[in-house]
């Protein structure tokens, strides 16, 4: 169980979030590096051959690649403490089809989001609220998707929550208007150390959304 | 209380058939019920409002959605043999890569290879050549991909490479995936087709090679 922990990652990528909240939660020691994603470190393309990507845990000299699937590697090696998934095999299928909910349909969208105007942008917004209309659905009157704590699903989405501003701002709605549960339980979550330490600032979120939308040459 | 396990699955997705080889291979009755997608049921669209996707298990009334997602359910709630993920954690997650990165990358690289010509269809193949190069080296040194014996990763690579690709390909009349070129993959492949279990699953050819032909002119002429 014990043995060095690396995290190679970018502080704004929302994937990343999700495991440097699963360490946390955790309590799990580890050095965070920082990737030029422009210029990529020797260790991250030796650590991730196939995909080039961050997130890239690395445990004991061995990259474990995939937000999900490090959250869900984390929650099987440190099995002792703040248990991420529920042990009911039915439970746990609920929250790995939420979880990939989130992976197929909050990323992209809100990529559209930011990224178009005109009539696909209002399509993309359309979209997007649906979706996060759907996971208010499955949370219901929980506190959290995985009930009483944090559980996968939170882990999962919460970080899409530090980019809801930029979002807002790009896409000109608001979306605590359209889904104030959604926004009510992100609030519980950064009230939690693991989730407040491991997301970043929403406004300085946005400034990046900026400059990436200046070099990407969008308006 | 008997077990009441029913799969709503259609004869010839690679996503549908991996989950009957994972019930076929824990020995698990099911009733299988054959969905039309053109014309969904409404038991398909009670049981997965979200995607409306087969397949879709239903288990003592309970569904669950997306194979993948299925799979491991399967494999925690039916224990015996053939235990089907890797018990090791690390091991475990290199499985689950290697089945998101079939699902995921090598998916969009056939997509690719099945809607263009010329130039980038050739290099769309090329891509496919090293994705395939890459899950190849997952075998080096084992007689399956989960180890000794047939497991996940297995069940994913032999529905998709083996019963779905390799008529993809026949049906788009090009040849890449090949002994010469991929040995390793290909002596899997000769291990497990001798298990019965499955060759029933296999998606049968001849009709698959018709359906194939149907659905990739309709997209064509959809997108003309």
């Amino acid at each position: 169980m014990e043995g060095a922990v690396v995290l190679l990652d970018f502080w704004p990528s929302m994937f990343g979030m999700r495991t440097r909240v699963a360490l946390a939660e955790k309590q799990i020691k580890y050095e965070y590096k920082e990737e030029d994603l422009r210029n990529k470190s020797e260790l991250l393309l030796q650590m991730n051959p196939v995909l080039k990507k961050i997130p890239v845990l690395i445990h004991n000299g061995k990259p474990v690649c995939e937000s999900l699937i490090q959250v869900q590697y984390i929650d099987e090696v440190w099995n002792d403490r703040a248990p991420l998934l529920p042990s009911d095999p039915y439970k746990r299928a609920t929250a790995r089809f939420w979880a990939d909910f989130v992976d197929k349909k909050i990323y992209d969208l809100g990529a559209k989001v930011w990224k178009t105007k005109g009539e696909e942008q209002e399509t993309a917004k359309k979209e997007f609220i649906e979706s996060l209309k759907l996971l208010e659905g499955e949370l219901g009157d929980k506190t959290y998707f995985g009930g009483e704590n944090l559980g996968f699903v939170d882990v999962a989405l919460i970080p899409f929550y530090s980019w809801f501003y930029a979002y807002e701002k790009c896409g000109n709605f608001s979306i605590e208007a359209e889904c104030p549960k959604l926004i009510a339980w992100a609030k519980r979550c950064m009230q939690k150390e693991s989730v407040a330490k491991s997301l970043p600032d929403q406004e300085k979120v946005y400034e990046f959304l900026l400059q990436m939308k200046k070099i990407f040459g969008i308006e | 209380m008997a077990d009441e396990v029913k799969l709503f699955g259609m004869w010839a997705s690679p996503y549908s058939r991996r989950v009957e080889l994972a019930l076929k291979l824990k020995g698990i009755t099911y009733d299988y019920i054959e969905e039309d997608l053109s014309n969904k049921s409404s038991l398909l669209l009670k049981y997965n409002p979200v995607h409306q996707k087969i397949p879709v298990l239903v288990h003592n009334g309970k569904s669950i959605s997306e194979s993948l997602v299925i799979l491991e359910y399967i494999d925690e709630t039916w224990r015996n043999n053939p235990v089907l993920l890797p018990r090791d954690p690390y091991e475990r997650s290199m499985a689950r890569f290697w089945a998101k990165f079939i699902d995921e990358k090598i998916l969009i690289t056939t997509r690719k290879i099945s809607f263009t010509t010329g130039k980038e269809q050739e290099q769309a193949m090329e891509e496919l050549s090293e994705q395939l190069k890459l899950l190849e080296n997952e075998l080096k040194g084992k007689p399956y991909f989960a180890g000794e014996a047939i497991g996940y990763l297995d069940i994913v690579v032999a529905n998709f490479l083996v019963f779905w690709f390799r008529n993809l390909q026949e049906a788009l009349g090009i040849n890449m995936f090949t002994k010469e070129r991929f040995p390793i993959i290909f002596e899997w492949i000769e291990k497990v087709t001798t298990m019965d279990v499955v060759e029933v699953c296999r998606i049968p050819k001849e009709r698959h090679l018709v359906y194939i032909r149907t659905r990739l002119e309709a997209i064509k002429s959809a997108s003309r």
